[in-house]
């Protein structure tokens, strides 16, 4: 039995740069997650933003239409494969799964770092396309037969990097659940589990069961590319229909990938800001699942339009409105922790504050989509867009920023700005509703998605867009830059419990030992959001 | 600050845990089993549309290599089982040689599938070759299915040899025993999945009408 070390945190124990790429400690390879999600972020930022400059005006204002096409393509890919299907669960589900059970690492350490290698080199193939061979994909990330078999740009290189990208997914989710199932400490049964370890637990049953089938499905685009067998361009005697049933049944449960660890992180928070238990912890717990569950069985909604029958439709629709369910049920939990709580008003609550309202809209808006009349008229507008905006980046967006602020005195040892940080809250707040919520009414009144021009109608919310856009760059910055700066010159040293916390990550030192614990973790005696007897934790 | 000096955590993931390892091989092979997946339901989908044109097809294949080699890997499957249970009773010797019966098996089921490939490929039935191009879409598609799935398969076929390689080495070093024999036990899981794949590959193109 290897001993890990109890006096050194686990930034000190080893220097050198190798120590930290070939390193096994899923402390470290969660930072190094974060360190390259940030980076592949912020190039996905830069694409968003080029885009809305494009839109600012009618007309072409800034690049050609093939361009502009590469580009959101291009924005799309490195969002969804390269940050948020990874994002929490390869970030905070690294570093905080482990703590959170009460122990020193997953159950296959090596496998973790073989999976951050194989989401790098994923990565490394997706930018590739930027600088060789024909340019990036021009398909949109759905990579969309059989256009995507018959265009000129690199869609090979993008598919297999989505194919790789994918392995790295499994192999994280894989870690997770034989870690849940191995490594909890002893007394904690699956019911005393912290949320975001069930949040976790039915995002790897995602990521392992519906990965492979994208990762089958892009390897058929490439085969069809290479040997011009019809699949699915009908002009060779393909079902280009077909395409769109596989990918959408990976690509929908992939939305809760998205947005289940989002819902775990807000069960955290929330119970720590309002020092009080979790409103029906059970509740939570097995609407992940259900969520998991019904989740396979929607991917039609994204078909509506594009041919299929009436029964089918019928049915996908009423799956699509009983998600809403578990979802709410979700939702009326937290808002009932918050009532009769001692609210604690932090930066990270505000981020869990905002989560709820823009994910509200973000799922009401998805009602309409799955609805079939209202469908026929919002298909393929911006209407679309500003809905999985406000899922993806104002829900699992904030989500992640609220983590990062909440567990940024665990993870360094260190204490940012507040002030700062919650200016930094507030710009974001506001930029991003000034960007995403005009969208939402262009798309009504018809303005369709995927063009790098529109009719002289639809400029206001455009222009309104852009701005928005700018104010989040603006408050992405700050916010940034305030972590860095803390990271760097802090000296406000937080302490094992600055936010009152009873989740076992609390009981050890900021930043924690090599082994996690210097000494056994202590659980609360009815659950983990325990208040009434919450343990004592000393210094 | 205090430090409980020397305080262990008894529930560490860097310890041995045999279950754990298993637990892991077995949701790996369902993310296998869903890869496949995805090739049955676009192989049924096609079978529906042209199903008449399948059937032809099917006539193409050599139904007495298919069969001999599913006796290889039912054979082969079995081996691997009693080489399991041969390293469980600390039989080493025999657990070596019965994966040696499993490796040859796992060859001689790639030679076949060789001479099987090669003379579709003598035929002109590879994508992309005149006489495929020619023939009807249908039967196109069947080709092409069956070059992608049994070529996917036989991919798995090598892993799966090279990986029971690594267990006879590994065996052969002593680092395989009868107390610690988890990386026997999950090369045969993987081994039995292939097996298993097989058996559903051999009727879909070789056997239904």
């Amino acid at each position: 039995m290897a001993t890990l070390s109890t006096e050194l945190n686990y930034l000190q124990a080893k220097k050198g740069l190798f120590s930290w790429i070939f390193s096994v400690d899923h402390k470290r390879i969660a930072l190094l997650y974060l360190y390259s999600l940030i980076t592949f972020f912020l190039v996905g930022v830069t694409l968003g933003i080029l885009m809305r400059l494009e839109l600012l005006n009618p007309g072409k204002d800034l690049v050609e239409a093939k361009t502009y096409n590469q580009i959101f393509t291009l924005h799309g890919v490195i969002m969804i494969f390269l940050f948020i299907i990874p994002s929490i669960p390869a970030v905070f589900g690294n570093f905080f799964l482990p703590i959170m059970l009460g122990t020193d690492d997953v159950s296959f350490p090596r496998l973790n770092l073989l999976s951050w290698w194989i989401y790098i080199i994923g990565a490394i193939m997706a930018l590739s396309t930027l600088i060789f061979g024909d340019g990036p994909a021009d398909t949109g990330w759905t990579f969309y037969a059989p256009y995507s078999v018959k265009t000129g740009t690199n869609v090979t290189m993008s598919v297999l990097a989505a194919f790789v990208l994918g392995f790295s997914s499994i192999l994280t989710g894989l870690n997770f659940i034989v870690t849940i199932h191995r490594l909890r400490t002893p007394g904690m049964t699956f019911l005393k589990m912290p949320l975001f370890a069930w949040a976790l637990y039915a995002t790897s049953w995602i990521q392992l069961l519906a990965t492979p089938i994208i990762g089958i499905t892009l390897m058929m685009i490439v085969a069809e590319r290479f040997f011009g067998v019809g699949l699915f361009d009908p002009s060779i005697g393909g079902d280009p229909i077909l395409y769109q049933h596989l990918f959408w049944i990976y690509s929908h449960p992939a939305v809760y990938i998205m947005a289940l660890p989002a819902f775990g992180i807000i069960s955290e928070l929330l119970p720590t800001f309002a020092r009080r238990t979790i409103f029906g912890y059970k509740a939570i717990a097995f609407s992940s699942l259900a969520i998991a569950f019904v989740g396979y069985f929607i991917w039609g909604h994204h078909m509506f339009t594009s041919g299929m029958s009436g029964t089918g439709r019928f049915i996908f629709s009423i799956l699509t409105f009983l998600v809403a369910i578990p979802t709410a049920i979700k939702v009326f939990n937290w808002v009932a922790t918050l009532y009769k709580g001692s609210i604690h008003v932090h930066t990270p609550l505000l981020y869990a504050l905002a989560f709820i309202f823009q994910f509200m809209i973000g799922g009401f808006t998805g009602l309409l989509l799955g609805a079939l009349a209202t469908d026929i008229h919002l298909h393929d507008t911006y209407f679309v867009v500003g809905h999985f905006h406000y899922v993806m980046f104002g829900g699992t967006g904030f989500a992640f920023f609220g983590a990062l602020h909440y567990w940024f005195p665990k993870i360094w040892g260190k204490m940012y700005n507040a002030k700062v940080a919650n200016t930094a809250f507030t710009l974001l707040f506001i930029g991003f509703n000034t960007l995403y919520f005009p969208m939402l009414i262009a798309g009504l009144m018809g303005m369709p998605r995927r063009y790098y021009d529109y009719l002289p109608e639809f400029h206001l919310p455009n222009m309104i867009s852009t701005f928005g856009s700018w104010i989040l760059a603006v408050g992405l910055i700050l916010m940034l830059g305030n972590l860095i700066y803390a990271y760097f010159k802090s000296k406000d040293k937080p302490g094992r419990n600055p936010w009152g916390g009873i989740t076992l990550e609390w009981q050890t030192q900021s930043p924690p030992p090599v082994q996690n614990f210097d000494r056994m973790p202590e659980l609360p005696k009815n659950g983990p959001y325990d208040f009434e007897h919450k343990p004592t934790i000393k210094e | 600050m205090e430090h409980a000096s020397g305080f262990v955590l008894p529930n560490s993931g860097h310890n041995r845990d045999a279950e754990a390892s298993k637990m892991g091989m077995w949701l790996f092979l369902f993310t296998e089993l869903l890869l496949f997946g995805g090739l049955f339901i676009v192989y049924m989908v096609y079978r529906m549309i042209n199903h008449e044109a399948f059937l032809l097809s099917s006539f193409e294949l050599d139904v007495t290599m298919g069969t001999i080699n599913t006796v290889v890997l039912l054979v082969s499957s079995m081996t691997i089982a009693m080489s399991i249970t041969a390293i469980q009773k600390g039989n080493i010797k025999l657990s070596v040689n019965l994966l040696y019966a499993t490796l040859a098996a796992a060859i001689i089921f790639m030679v076949i599938k060789y001479f099987e490939w090669s003379s579709k490929i003598h035929h002109g039935l590879f994508p992309g070759m005149d006489y495929y191009e020619s023939l009807p879409k249908g039967e196109g598609l069947f080709f092409y299915l069956y070059f992608f799935m049994t070529g996917l398969h036989a991919l798995h076929i090598i892993i799966g040899a090279v990986i029971i390689g690594v267990v006879i080495y590994r065996t052969k070093k002593g680092l395989v025993t009868s107390e610690k024999y988890t990386l026997t036990e999950n090369a045969g899981l993987y081994w039995h999945l292939v097996d298993l794949i097989w058996i559903y590959l051999f009727p879909l193109f070789y056997l239904i009408h």
